[in-house]
């Protein structure tokens, strides 16, 4: 969800196979530098595997432009391997927040399976909750939130979203990402 | 890493999850769509809807399907999101290197062949429908390219979910001695036609009307569908706190390590034996 001049990531952390919970503690949300966020949903050993594929990549980036990659840009990288795997493709949905640029304004984008993005100015949604965290959001989104106001309203979303959602819970965790840092904070969410 | 084109490496792995394991697959966004082209006296009219669904929620309720191919030459698109923009991507990039390594303009028949050829490919499995229209110095021309590779030159055209519903507005308004204005309000009409009677279209109008080297792009022309009336005047207030937090950490923004001493690295000698 994005605020002023700050965006703010929220996630559970349970990692199920069907019915049967296997990990409490599994990570979905990624930093890739000081101003972007990557989060990603879907079959746990695409994400695993994303995550090591976009970190080889953006290690180099950094090395041969020796400076950070905007979050745009990696928004349309992410995009752009999804596709090559348009026939065959990676079963995840991934979600990138960032600040862009001088002034530091928020930057979502969420991309379909197969990297098909959309760039809203409000909130994108990820998951096996995300009809449910669809609706929180839109009822509960402001525009202009400082980072303690958007810490709430994303916690308060991401909570309601997955009490109505068996296959997500166990905890989670709320990143605000801000021009000075990231914030993480755990939160308690049911144990069944 | 690959050379280029697409990677089939997951494909049986996907197919075992879903045959054997039941996966359940992410959808895909599809852009169900009406989007309408019509030519007029000196140019070309495009218009399409703002709707991308995900099954049947709205995945972007205001997202762009008009895309551009070349400076006079734009193609509006129907079918799997990522099909679409990609595909037009390619094409653009293919004509624009064409269009330098001939030094001429592009022509509208040139996208279209390059379209209609990389559709035919892949036999209908790139599920983009597109309307492809454009100015170019031969004159107007307007195209509709299938799927599958095949397409049909014609003085209007409607594709998309919402086809029917436009075709029976530009059926009835259509005649071939238009003017601009009276173009843009067929094309207008024709879409808001289909946003409303269509599930799979719906938000705001966009135009894009072509003449001979000029452009203009009308992005949300036509806002009435997408405001919503009866929205919550007052919003809710979060106090700060009233979320528990289990553990907190904060990251400070790090920045690139200094090197403030630099020594040469004092290598030891080998010790001759």
């Amino acid at each position: 969800m994005a605020g002023k001049n700050c965006v703010a990531i929220a996630g559970d952390t349970r990692f199920g196979v069907r019915n049967q919970t296997v990990a409490l503690d599994s990570n979905r949300i990624f930093k890739i530098n000081n101003r972007t966020l990557f989060g990603m949903t879907g079959l746990n050993t695409d994400i695993l595997t994303l995550r090591e594929s976009f970190k080889f990549q953006m290690n180099l980036y950094n090395l041969e432009e020796e400076r950070e990659i905007s979050p745009k840009t990696f928004a349309h990288n992410v995009a752009q391997t999804l596709y090559s795997k348009r026939f065959g493709p990676y079963f995840i949905t991934p979600i990138i927040a960032g600040l862009e640029g001088e002034d530091y304004t928020p930057f979502l984008c969420a991309t379909d399976l197969i990297g098909a993005m959309e760039f809203p100015k409000s909130f994108v949604v990820a998951g096996t909750g995300e009809e449910s965290l669809m609706g929180v959001c839109e009822t509960f989104y402001k525009e202009n939130m400082e980072p303690e106001e958007l810490f709430e309203v994303v916690s308060q979303c991401l909570l309601a979203a997955v009490d109505r959602d068996a296959l997500s819970g166990w905890g989670s965790v709320v990143h605000v990402l801000t021009k000075d840092g990231i914030t993480t904070k755990r939160l308690r969410t049911r144990k069944d | 890493m690959q050379k280029g084109g697409f990677n089939f490496d997951l494909y049986q792995r996907n197919v075992e999850l879903i045959e054997k394991n039941n996966y359940k697959v992410p959808k895909t966004t599809k852009t169900g769509t009406t989007i309408v082209g019509v030519v007029f006296s000196d140019g070309v009219v495009l218009g399409a809807d703002t709707r991308a669904t995900s099954g049947p929620i709205v995945a972007d309720p205001n997202c762009e399907k008009i895309h551009r191919i070349s400076d006079y030459i734009w193609c509006a698109g129907a079918g799997t999101a990522a099909d679409t923009e990609n595909t037009t991507g390619m094409i653009s990039l293919q004509l624009e290197l064409l269009s330098l390594s001939t030094g001429r303009s592009p022509r509208v028949r040139t996208a279209l062949t390059l379209l209609k050829n990389f559709l035919f490919r892949y036999h209908g499995y790139i599920s983009a429908a597109l309307v492809l229209g454009g100015v170019d110095f031969t004159g107007p021309h307007l195209h509709m390219i299938h799927p599958h590779g095949s397409t049909s030159t014609l003085p209007y055209i409607s594709m998309g979910s919402g086809s029917l519903a436009a075709m029976a507005v530009l059926e009835t308004g259509y005649n071939s001695k238009m003017g601009e204005e009276d173009a843009k309000s067929l094309v207008h009409q024709a879409i808001l036609s289909g946003i409303l009677n269509d599930l799979g279209s719906g938000g705001n109008v966009d135009l894009c009307v072509i003449k001979h080297k000029s452009m203009e792009f009308f992005r949300n022309i036509d806002t009435t569908n997408s405001k919503r009336k009866f929205r919550k005047k007052l919003p809710y207030m979060f106090k700060s706190g009233s979320t528990k937090i289990l553990e907190k950490e904060i990251k400070e923004k790090m920045e690139k390590m200094e090197i403030v001493n630099e020594k040469e690295n004092e290598i030891e000698e080998l010790e001759e034996l």
